[in-house]
């Protein structure tokens, strides 16, 4: 398992990729109409950040995660990786979904292979894919075909399949948040630790504040759609963290306090 | 007849022995001797059967009456044989032990055919011809049949992998490209639901033979489902699926070859299957009507010369011809689709 990673000295080989987002609009046309989802979104990452964006369900934090991994261009604005324009899909941006997607006719080690053999350089790199799977723990599993696997060991071969890429810059979009809660608990610690170790940038979607306050150096808060920057808030907190932090509770309570939920405080 | 109601009368209370062994619950040893009792009465039933080929004479002259009933003895003491050393055969002991059931239903059915036929003509003669009719042919008509069998598995294949072929590459094209969809589906639309059976008149006048035109036939009704079905798989690959394969670097070949159409696979299975079944209702007629070889020829030409026992014996094979394709086609699925397991059921 990853979980002894957390005693491990933190290193930060940096090869995570700087990111701009820069007066970022979008809209979508429904039946005709106009539906605007991001409203002059900017803010920039520095290269190994791990930042979280929070804000309302529905307001465009997915839409934003599927702009910079390049799935679609925005209607105004530009983004950058490293200082290049983003202009399409590329395996140093990999996604981590809601939902594992992984292919059900592939088995365990054929899933985390996929980015490698669709860049046709599987050949001779084959231990990488090992590499992957030791990392997150199903070594065992490598054979198993995805129905054989519970939510939480399909979401870590779905982490797999992207670290396999090496990627500079990973993309989650509520990677746990179909999980039950203790097994999220566990696989926060073991993304945390995977990040300390990999040290690329993270972009993370989640509507959980603790989870949010948990694993990132910087927490944007967006409003309700069409989403705008609310707040970008330093989380200046050492890892590993202790969720009963009190400088977290404070901050937990500012922000929901922005998102207009101080009162269940 | 008497040995039959013998038999009978001690079946019904050792009913509950034999539930007791198919539920596979432990037997003590006396119970486990009355669980063999289906075999036993199986066998019982293929004695009967003998029995029956040679209490009375037969209404006509049947000369392998007396073989049959030889044949029949032999199946009985094998029965027997094989469910007495049970344990010892493994297994296929247990196989014959779990169809001990049909193979007394079977050695009933045959025993009833034969007195119904053969013996006191309950069944009006020659439309109903008795078991010995049957083997005779397949003793002594057996080249014919054959080459009927072999011209018929030809033709079948050779249509049913050009319209398999083309009905999947239709399909995937339809499914992946609009423009493809936009010219095709309306052509699909229009000529798919014919029957392949219409075209039965252009085709034998078109094609420059009726071998050409019963395989463009075959291959007609055979692609029109693995079309819609490939395409209809085609089209429902979740999206999200493509998503991830872009993220990690796919190029459009990558989505079609390794996320398109494994994903699809399942619905051209069914498409396949369907496709088998309306080829071979294709096939028959074809061979019926033009073709001068085949199953289906030989059907149409036993009946023009009354010799319905030949009649009998082709549809025999053509049934077993037919189930093996299927059987055939799922295990193919199921070599393919071992992920599904547990997944989907159809």
């Amino acid at each position: 398992m990853v979980a002894h990673a957390f005693a491990e000295p933190i290193t930060f080989p940096a090869v995570g990729a700087a990111l701009e987002v820069e007066h970022i609009s979008h809209a979508f046309d429904i039946d005709g109409s106009v539906l605007p989802v991001l409203d002059d979104v900017n803010f920039s990452v520095k290269p190994g950040e791990f930042i979280a964006l929070l804000g309302p369900s529905g307001c465009g934090k997915s839409t934003l995660l599927r702009l910079v991994a390049g799935l679609e261009p925005p209607r105004s604005g530009s983004l950058r990786e490293d200082g290049e324009a983003i202009s399409g899909p590329f395996p140093s941006r990999v996604v981590v979904f809601q939902d594992p997607t992984l292919f059900p006719w592939r088995t365990v080690w054929n899933n985390v292979a996929l980015g490698l053999e669709a860049q046709g350089i599987l050949k001779g790199q084959r231990q990488r894919v090992d590499d992957a799977i030791e990392l997150v723990g199903l070594s065992q599993f490598r054979n198993a075909y995805p129905h054989q696997l519970s939510g939480g060991m399909a979401q870590r071969v779905a982490l797999a399949r992207a670290l396999v890429n090496d990627p500079k810059i990973l993309i989650l979009d509520e990677p746990l948040g179909k999980l039950d809660s203790l097994t999220r608990i566990t696989m926060q610690g073991e993304l945390v630790a995977l990040w300390q170790r990999k040290g690329f940038t993270t972009l993370m979607v989640t509507h959980d504040v603790e989870e949010a306050l948990f694993l990132a150096n910087r927490v944007i808060v967006l409003s309700d759609r069409p989403a705008r920057i609310k707040a970008d808030i330093a989380v200046d907190r050492p890892y590993p963290r202790h969720r009963g932090d009190p400088a977290l509770a404070e901050l937990r309570r500012h922000i929901l306090g922005l998102l207009g939920l101080d009162a269940t405080w | 007849m008497s040995t039959y109601s013998a038999s009978k009368a001690v079946a019904i209370p050792q009913s509950v022995e034999e539930g007791a062994a198919l539920a596979g619950r432990p037997l003590s040893f006396p119970t486990a001797l009355l669980a063999s009792g289906t075999g036993v009465f199986a066998s019982a039933a293929w004695v009967l059967f003998g029995l029956s080929c040679q209490l009375w004479t037969d209404l006509s002259d049947w000369p392998r009456t007396h073989a049959l009933s030889i044949a029949a003895f032999i199946i009985a003491g094998g029965i027997l044989g094989a469910t007495v050393s049970g344990k010892l055969l493994g297994r296929f002991g247990a196989g014959l032990q779990a169809r001990a059931p049909w193979l007394l239903a079977l050695g009933l059915f045959l025993s009833l055919w034969e007195v119904a036929t053969a013996k006191f003509a309950w069944l009006p003669l020659p439309f109903f011809p008795p078991p010995q009719a049957i083997i005779e042919v397949y003793t002594d008509d057996l080249p014919k049949l054959l080459d009927s069998v072999v011209a018929s598995v030809k033709l079948q294949l050779g249509g049913y992998a050009i319209g398999a072929a083309v009905g999947f590459l239709t399909g995937v094209s339809i499914g992946w490209s609009r423009s493809v969809g936009y010219w095709v589906h309306p052509v699909l639309r229009f000529i798919g639901p014919l029957p392949a059976t219409a075209w039965l008149p252009f085709a034998f006048f078109t094609f420059p033979s009726s071998w050409s035109a019963s395989t463009f036939l075959i291959a007609l009704a055979t692609g029109f489902p693995v079309t819609v079905l490939t395409w209809s798989g085609v089209a429902s690959v979740n999206n999200a699926y493509y998503d991830v394969a872009r993220t990690l670097g796919a190029k459009p070949s990558f989505l079609v070859l390794k996320v398109a159409i494994p994903a699809a696979l399942p619905h051209v299975f069914v498409g396949l299957f369907m496709g088998l079944g309306s080829s071979f209702a294709v096939l028959v007629v074809a061979e019926m009507i033009g073709v001068k070889a085949g199953l289906g020829w030989y059907l149409q030409w036993a009946q023009g010369w009354a010799a319905y026992s030949n009649m009998y014996a082709a549809l025999i094979v053509m049934s077993l011809l037919c189930s093996g394709a299927i059987t055939l086609l799922f295990k193919t699925r199921d070599r393919l689709l071992v992920w599904q397991k547990g997944v989907v059921k159809w």
